[in-house]
């Protein structure tokens, strides 16, 4: 990402969200961004994820320029490249935890049986619950299931503890640490937590719509040690 | 794509409340639609059937005695098939235990052999037997409106003698399916009948052995009757033709057409009206129940369908609602269409009933059913789609409340905050709320509809009978008579009042265009047969010109002050240049009048009558009616009691019917906007109200903001309905102007209130729905989730 800017117009108020962002993400690391809310965290992650296009600057996924790409492209690159977890698990409350991950997997290439997706955030006793039967923590290691199923590059989570109490939370951590750890997925995970900075390789600093510093950490923590 | 299919069963499941809402408006368009377009369709194709199978004829002539062998020269004249010749005599009739005056038409049938033209459909009973002269068969709407079967007996005076006759047989003709008496407008089956009788008997009572008075002709095919009629009429004249004349001035025919022309009126532009609302209702719910689920379009973004693949899902959903609106539609549509045309069979006392769908209006239906419910889906789910997943994920932007116009000029002192959300949120979305009224005011101007029928047959009878024809009774002579004839009835013990009348048949000619009808020569200043303007105020006939019907003037395309040729059809058959001086604005028939004494003038007769209008003291009516049927001059009674009746009758039958049915499904549609927009703006709010019930605000409260938005549109909706609804009326008063009725727009206080109410019950019954719903806001969850 180059000089990335971005401009909210909120009815008759302007909202400059990010002021010239440039970070680079690496195969296979955890980073996480952390921020104060209003920073442009979530901004940021959005953009990355093909969700929203920037108001200037430059996007690149591998070799491929994201930031002029028109909507198929960027439908494609969220098909097949990038997995994302909410912070209110968005699930499709129609649909069961199993449909809820085969609405996923069946539109991609290579993904793991829905049922693989949810042994590894360890709900395979609960495939056949509908979101309103699940616990919230339940819901977002749905959420991760179905972000990890389609074996995506990159993995991006916003503020996925966010809505849970900090015992859930580390539940959900786990879950996204071993898709990180076992399938070498790119992870990148907003918070506004720091405690959760710990189990990143690298921690991106926001504040204001800058990256404000980055900090590598030489042992990561695992998401058992943390705490909040 | 399977989980996505089970998504869209799981969804329908979960709305299968407002599914079914939509569905049942749209059951209401698509129903209406075909009920009508194949109860049309099928009369249309049995009429057709009926006459072919019945060989009726296509051209007809009545005159005063020609010799049989004429026969052989009108067979030659080009293009005759078939020709029949008949003896036709007016008879009056006594039905026992039937005190009212009942007049009759006597037709020969060959005593040999079955007509070859207009053949009789036998019902019940037996056919003739060769040359008996007291038996008769009788047309089936008189003997139902009298209960007479085969066995019974009626009194005939024949040519003067009384004469009981025994009913064989219960038939049906195509000639008679609408039989109206001489001079009355409408076909009333109590008074009048048609009898048929064996030709050798009825031609010695009328001294018509080896000739006829009456015939009707088949052409071949691809022939042009005018020319077949006009070698007719040269013919005939010599032995008193009063003018040959095609299927289509037929009587009956003309009825009928005039008749099934009104329901094609209501079978078409009716139902188009209400599936263009029903259409335009399902884009407007669908559009918003794709619009509620706009997040979940931004998840199946994020994780990379297309906008296409979303629009099919959306598609699909949508299809599902709209076929079963649909299926449901056409179902209904058959089972009302059987049923109507079974009645309308009755009705018209047609033989058997064809039935007949047409794919075409199945596929025109579902074409718009569908276009309806696909643009809609398709316009939210493109609105939606539009949106980078990011923004759509997130609540619609509550950006743009502004202080409305009141608080703009400072008034809002004097309303709460409750009140200022409801003004606020109406102001915010003026296309929304603009379209919730419009449907609301569709609903409300198709209820109008159905009474403003009732009002405007009222208001003609009020101004028919009561105003322009005052007459008790109106007696038609055999012959134009001396005035003298006159006071032999002013004479009767228990007539009050009488008036001689000179009517005359006429073609009218103006530039290319012509009519037949008859010329009425009435006294001037008339106290019994008054001539109206449009503002029902008295028209006088001047003594050198002719006053018509706005609408005759209109078919002749002729103003006040041009001259109109007059083709008499009787006696020596002058053709005569009268000037036409005004018109005159009836609602029933066209007639055109000039005075008596110029009529008389013109047709160089001396002061001669051949009717009568006469008031009667009502409880020496019955005597009257003695008294009149012993006299041989007179040959028909007309009461004006029993032509309200049988106008009313006819009314009733046919487009009130269709009426009713309307503003049933009026009512229906009604509820199904109300209660739609008011389910779709709670779960648009429901998060809003929640946080509100939170906060402290009541039950009660809550309800107000929510309900007080629908209330205020209801409101709003009631003027354009009253509106829409004239504007409907008004266009039916002119899709239905034929040359029998002209129906008024005249809209009664009662038709605009019912309707008014039609829809405020709608409107309370959706508000006592949402009332409960309301109850089950989730409190916690509003906490729980974001925004």
């Amino acid at each position: 990402m180059l000089g990335l800017t971005k401009i909210y117009t909120m009815g008759e108020v302007e909202v400059q969200a990010l002021r010239g962002v440039d970070l680079e993400l690496y195969g296979g690391e955890l980073v996480v961004l952390l921020g104060p809310s209003g920073s442009g965290k979530s901004t940021l992650l959005n953009i990355l994820g093909g969700l929203d296009t920037a108001t200037g600057g430059e996007v690149y996924y591998r070799d491929r320029d994201l930031t002029h790409a028109d909507e198929n492209t960027l439908t494609d690159y969220r098909r097949h490249h990038v997995g994302f977890v909410f912070q209110f698990y968005n699930l499709i409350p129609s649909l069961t935890a199993r449909e809820n991950v085969a609405v996923v997997t069946e539109i991609v290439r290579n993904p793991m049986t829905p049922e693989d997706a949810l042994a590894l955030v360890n709900l395979q006793e609960r495939m056949d619950h509908f979101p309103a039967q699940l616990s919230g923590g339940e819901q977002q290691r749905v959420a991760i299931a179905r972000a990890i199923a389609k074996n995506p590059a990159v993995l991006l989570c916003d503020e996925p503890t966010g809505a849970l109490d900090s015992e859930t939370g580390i539940v959900v951590l786990e879950a996204l640490e071993r898709a990180n750890r076992e399938l070498g997925t790119t992870t990148a995970l907003i918070t506004h937590n720091a405690g959760i900075a710990d189990m990143a390789d690298r921690v991106v600093h926001i504040t204001n719509g800058h990256i404000g510093s980055i900090q590598r950490n030489t042992q990561r923590k695992s998401a058992r040690e943390l705490s909040w | 794509m399977r989980a996505l299919n089970r998504k869209l069963w799981r969804d329908l499941w979960d709305m299968r409340g407002m599914v079914l809402a939509i569905a049942l408006v749209q059951v209401g368009g698509v129903a209406t639609f075909v009920m009508s377009l194949s109860t049309y369709d099928s009369l249309l194709l049995t009429r057709d059937r009926y006459y072919r199978e019945q060989r009726f004829a296509e051209v007809f002539a009545s005159l005063k005695r020609a010799p049989e062998n004429l026969i052989g020269r009108i067979q030659t004249i080009p293009g005759v098939d078939q020709v029949q010749t008949r003896v036709v005599a007016a008879v009056r009739l006594e039905v026992p235990g039937f005190s009212d005056p009942v007049t009759g038409t006597l037709v020969s049938v060959p005593d040999t052999h079955p007509p070859r033209l207009n053949t009789l459909y036998l019902r019940q009973g037996r056919t003739l037997d060769a040359g008996r002269d007291d038996e008769v068969m009788i047309d089936e709407s008189f003997a139902t409106a009298h209960g007479l079967q085969p066995g019974d007996r009626l009194t005939a005076t024949i040519n003067g003698r009384r004469k009981a006759l025994t009913i064989t047989g219960i038939v049906l003709s195509p000639e008679y399916i609408y039989s109206i008496a001489p001079g009355a407008v409408f076909p009333d089956f109590e008074h009048y009948g048609i009898l048929w009788m064996a030709r050798k008997p009825l031609a010695t009572a009328y001294d018509m052995d080896g000739a006829f008075n009456d015939i009707a002709l088949s052409l071949e095919r691809g022939t042009n009757a005018e020319s077949v009629i006009e070698a007719l009429d040269r013919l005939l004249t010599r032995y008193g033709g009063g003018g040959a004349y095609a299927r289509e001035d037929q009587l009956s025919h003309r009825f009928l057409t005039e008749e099934l022309h009104g329901l094609q009126t209501m079978a078409t532009v009716f139902p188009v009206i209400f599936l263009g609302v029903a259409a335009f209702l399902l884009n407007v719910v669908i559009g918003r129940l794709v619009a509620t689920q706009r997040e979940q379009i931004a998840i199946l973004k994020a994780f990379g369908y297309s906008n296409l693949d979303v629009g099919r899902h959306y598609a699909a959903l949508v299809l599902m609602i709209v076929c079963l609106g649909l299926a449901g539609g056409i179902g209904t549509g058959i089972w009302l269409g059987r049923g109507l045309s079974a009645v309308y069979m009755q009705f018209y006392h047609f033989p058997f009933l064809h039935y007949r769908l047409d794919p075409v209006v199945i596929g025109l239906a579902a074409l718009v059913s569908v276009l309806a419910g696909l643009t809609g889906t398709l316009h939210a789910v493109g609105k939606a789609a539009r949106l980078p997943p990011a923004e759509a994920m997130r609540p619609d932007t509550p950006t743009a409340y502004r202080p409305t116009l009141i608080e703009r000029l400072g008034l809002q002192r004097l309303f709460s905050q409750p009140t200022r959300m409801i003004a606020r949120h109406i102001e915010r979305r003026p296309v929304k709320s603009l379209l919730t009224v419009a449907g609301m005011a569709s609903a409300c101007g198709i209820i109008m509809v159905a009474n403003f029928q009732k009002d405007a047959v009222r208001h003609m009878i009020d101004v028919q009978y009561t105003m322009s024809q005052r007459q008790d009774l109106s007696v038609t002579f055999t012959e134009p008579s001396s005035y003298k004839a006159l006071y032999s009835l002013a004479g009767l013990p228990g007539v009050e009042y009488a008036e001689g009348v000179r009517t005359v048949p006429v073609r009218l000619r103006f530039e290319h265009r012509s009519y037949r009808t008859s010329l009425q020569g009435l006294a001037p200043g008339s106290k019994l047969r008054r001539v109206l303007d449009a503002n029902l105020r008295r028209v006088d006939i001047p003594p050198d010109g002719i006053v018509m019907t706005d609408y005759l003037a209109e078919l002749l395309g002729i103003s006040p002050g041009e001259v109109l040729t007059v083709e008499v059809l009787e006696g020596r058959r002058p053709v005569l240049k009268i000037p036409v001086t005004g018109t005159t604005s009836e609602y029933l028939g066209v007639s055109a009048y000039l005075q008596r004494g110029t009529l008389n003038r013109l047709m160089q007769e001396g002061d001669a009558i051949n009717g009568a209008y006469l008031t009667v003291d009502p409880p020496l009516r019955d005597q009257v009616y003695r008294e009149l049927d012993e006299m041989p001059r007179v040959a028909g009674i007309l009461v004006r009691d029993s032509a309200i009746r049988s106008f009313y009758r006819t009314m009733e039958e046919t487009i009130l019917f269709f009426s009713f049915v309307f503003a049933l499904l009026g009512g229906f549609i009604a509820f199904g906007v109300v209660y739609n927009s008011a389910r779709i703006a709670l779960s648009e709010r429901d998060r809003e109200l929640a946080s509100l019930r939170v906060l402290g605000f009541t039950h009660p409260e809550v309800a107000y903001i929510l309900l007080g938005e629908l209330g205020i549109a209801t409101l709003l909706a009631l003027p354009p309905g009253f509106l829409f609804g004239r504007l409907l009326c008004g266009y039916l008063t002119q899709a239905f102007r034929s040359d029998l009725y002209r129906i008024p727009l005249i809209l009664e206080p009662g038709t605009y209130a019912f309707a008014a109410a039609v829809v405020l019950a709608s409107a309370t019954v959706s508000a006592l729905m949402l009332w409960r719903k309301l109850h089950k806001l989730d409190l916690i969850g509003v906490l729980k989730t974001r925004e």
